[in-house]
């Protein structure tokens, strides 16, 4: 598997440099580490074991073909309907190489995912975001404590079956002269239109479309 | 007490002990800890830092974050591709349109569209205006939290006539909503490139002479001159990007190395500064406006003929003569502006030289016409984050000039 990106000029988002298989170079690094390679539009992906991201992300960074140097990103996919629902996704970049590479582990929330703040103390905040964010624990990150959502907030708001509103809005209450909180009323019930075509196929059966079946 | 103005002396804790109560063994002396912010004009925005002070010295510092955390990423995976385009631009609200750039790659990326030339050279354009009008903000205003008044008062002349191009080209001052999935809303109107020439022409000038009131003013390189050093090492390992890595010696720049839409077709330097510094890092952006123009006016000479937009039209709408004609133009603007573009499903990461520096979005779309998750990696974040390394031993009065050298826009560290 070669994975040259878009020859420059071609397209027009950003050219990165290939490294020409990549797949074998990977494995070759990192052994039984790698369970999956994943390629997407010109992108390299690994999945890796949960528990060997520190030992991955080490050996990603110290080998002399990769020197993936810079670690720019940590963020998770939620998947409600899989048994290990969230996607933790660490993005690495070499600037020796010039190379991208995406490194996932998945992790059911409960079960911690070991801390990379050792190697990279940029992790940290972005480990802080995604315990927020998702709830998915880190083991060994000295300070994760909530960074974006309000102080005392409950839920994890970008898990899937978070309400896009929340559960609790907030007022300033000239009766009690402080901020209240209070649960989420709407004047009018949520709407989440279905755009998708109907030529297509829906996935719901309308009402009274049953007794056609029957 | 005996009589203290003829005692040579020094009081005892005896001489006091009827005026100030007793302190307590081993525990004598307290740092103490300030709020700095969120009301604070120099945080930049909605910024609390919890400082713990030794005297006026810094001994820690956390930033509190996420007081205007409006959940962008959320809200994309209940919009269209195309209605959660306009949030980019409240991001970054001081480059809004180099948001909306990494936005609509990652789509064009996912999707695999293919945009005309003049759409790129059009980007590319706009792009270096916001890295202008971005460098503007943070060069006076870092000036003016070290107490230089003045260049904030000429320069933003110049933003003005900036945010002007942006108002004519999109309609809009700030937000912009003008780089779309397939190439730009619309095309440029008559008359305007021969205007940013003529603005182009003297900005350079403008911008020597505000370098000349700051540059070597003996209280401005006072205040920023190995103010908040960081190696090019520890830059590295606290995820720097942009003008920050580079004023620590990295040469990294993502226009360069990993070249998006025109710009490896353009010709301009990276500066780059070795010394790390808050001061460094004031040059790199002045420096990088002289190259901005450079890019400009390359655009400019270059622009060439064609269409602004792709002509697929399950991508691009038709314009609006074309619908006043064509049944088959009007379905699919009807289409494209209810349902939207279906995007492939895939995961992308999509990086761009931001002004700020690396603005990645990392989107996962499951082939409906609505991203399953839109990531935004905000550059701030990371700088922030180094604030407390930053800033630990320096006085209180340095971490304005800190913070105002990393070039901290809170629309888009919080999201």
């Amino acid at each position: 598997m070669s994975l040259v990106a878009a020859t420059t000029g071609s397209y027009s988002w950003p050219a990165v440099a290939g490294l020409d298989d990549a797949e074998a170079k990977l494995r070759a690094v990192l052994g039984d580490a790698v369970l999956a390679v994943t390629a997407h539009a010109g992108e390299i992906g690994i999945i890796v074991p949960r528990d060997s991201i520190a030992t991955v992300l080490t050996a990603l960074r110290d080998d002399t073909d990769l020197r993936f140097n810079q670690l720019i990103d940590i963020t998770a996919v939620d998947y409600p309907e899989r048994p290990e629902r969230f996607d933790v996704v660490y993005q690495l970049l070499s600037m020796a190489k010039n190379l991208r590479l995406s490194v996932t582990v998945t992790s059911d929330g409960r079960a911690p995912v070991p801390s990379v703040t050792g190697l990279y103390p940029v992790a940290g905040w972005y480990e802080r975001e995604t315990w927020d964010m998702f709830g998915v624990l880190f083991a060994g990150n000295a300070d994760l404590r909530r960074i974006l959502t309000d102080y005392g907030f409950e839920g994890h708001p970008f898990r899937k079956d978070f309400p896009l509103t929340g559960h609790v809005e907030l007022r300033y209450s000239e009766e009690h002269k402080r901020v209240v909180y209070e649960p989420v009323k709407l004047a009018q019930d949520f709407r989440n239109f279905d755009f998708l075509s109907p030529w297509e196929g829906t996935d719901y059966v309308l009402p009274g479309d049953e007794k056609a079946k029957s | 007490m005996a009589d203290l103005a003829a005692s040579t002396v020094a009081w005892t804790a005896e001489d006091t002990a009827d005026v100030l109560p007793p302190s307590k063994p081993g525990n004598d002396i307290q740092n103490y800890m300030i709020n700095f912010g969120p009301q604070h004009p120099a945080a930049h925005g909605v910024l609390r830092l919890v400082m713990e002070l030794d005297g006026e010295l810094i001994e820690r510092c956390d930033p509190h974050i996420g007081l205007l955390h409006r959940g962008t990423e959320k809200l994309c995976e209940y919009k269209t591709y195309l209605q959660a385009l306009p949030y980019m631009d409240r991001l970054d609200y001081v480059s809004p349109m180099c948001m909306e750039h990494s936005y609509v790659l990652a789509i064009e990326k996912l999707a695999g569209i293919e945009v005309p030339l003049r759409a790129k050279y059009i980007r590319t354009l706009f792009a270096e205006i916001t890295r202008i009008l971005n460098h503007i903000l943070n060069v006076t205003a870092h000036a003016l939290d070290v107490g230089a008044m003045t260049p904030i008062l000429w320069m933003f002349e110049e933003r003005e006539a900036l945010l002007g191009f942006y108002e004519r080209v999109s309609g809009a001052r700030f937000h912009a909503a003008y780089f779309r999935p397939g190439g730009v809303h619309q095309d440029l109107p008559d008359g305007l490139l021969g205007d940013i020439r003529a603005w182009a022409d003297g900005y350079l000038k403008v911008l020597d002479e505000m370098q000349g009131l700051v540059a070597d003013n003996r209280i401005f390189k006072q205040r920023n001159v190995d103010i908040g050093v960081i190696s090019k090492e520890d830059a590295i390992a606290w995820g720097f990007t942009g003008p920050c890595i580079r004023a620590s010696g990295v040469a990294w720049d993502l226009r360069k190395s990993q070249p998006y839409d025109a710009y490896h077709l353009m010709d301009f330097d990276v500066p780059v500064s070795d010394d790390g510094d808050c001061y460094a890092r004031f040059m790199v952006r002045m420096e990088e406006m002289r190259q901005s123009l450079r890019i400009i006016y390359q655009c400019l000479d270059q622009m060439p003929a064609g269409r602004h937009a792709t002509l697929d039209r399950k991508v691009s709408p038709p314009s609006r003569s074309e619908m006043k004609r064509s049944m088959e133009a009007l379905i699919h603007h009807f289409k494209l502006y209810t349902e939207g573009l279906h995007v492939p499903a895939g995961q992308v990461y999509v990086a761009t030289e931001s002004p700020k520096g690396e603005f990645g979005v990392f989107m996962v779309a499951d082939g409906t016409n609505k991203p399953y998750r839109c990531h935004i990696r905000a550059t701030g974040m990371a700088h922030l984050q180094a604030m407390d390394f930053l800033c630990k031993g320096h006085m209180l009065a340095d971490a304005p000039a800190i913070l105002g050298s990393l070039d901290i826009v809170f629309g888009e560290v919080d999201r």
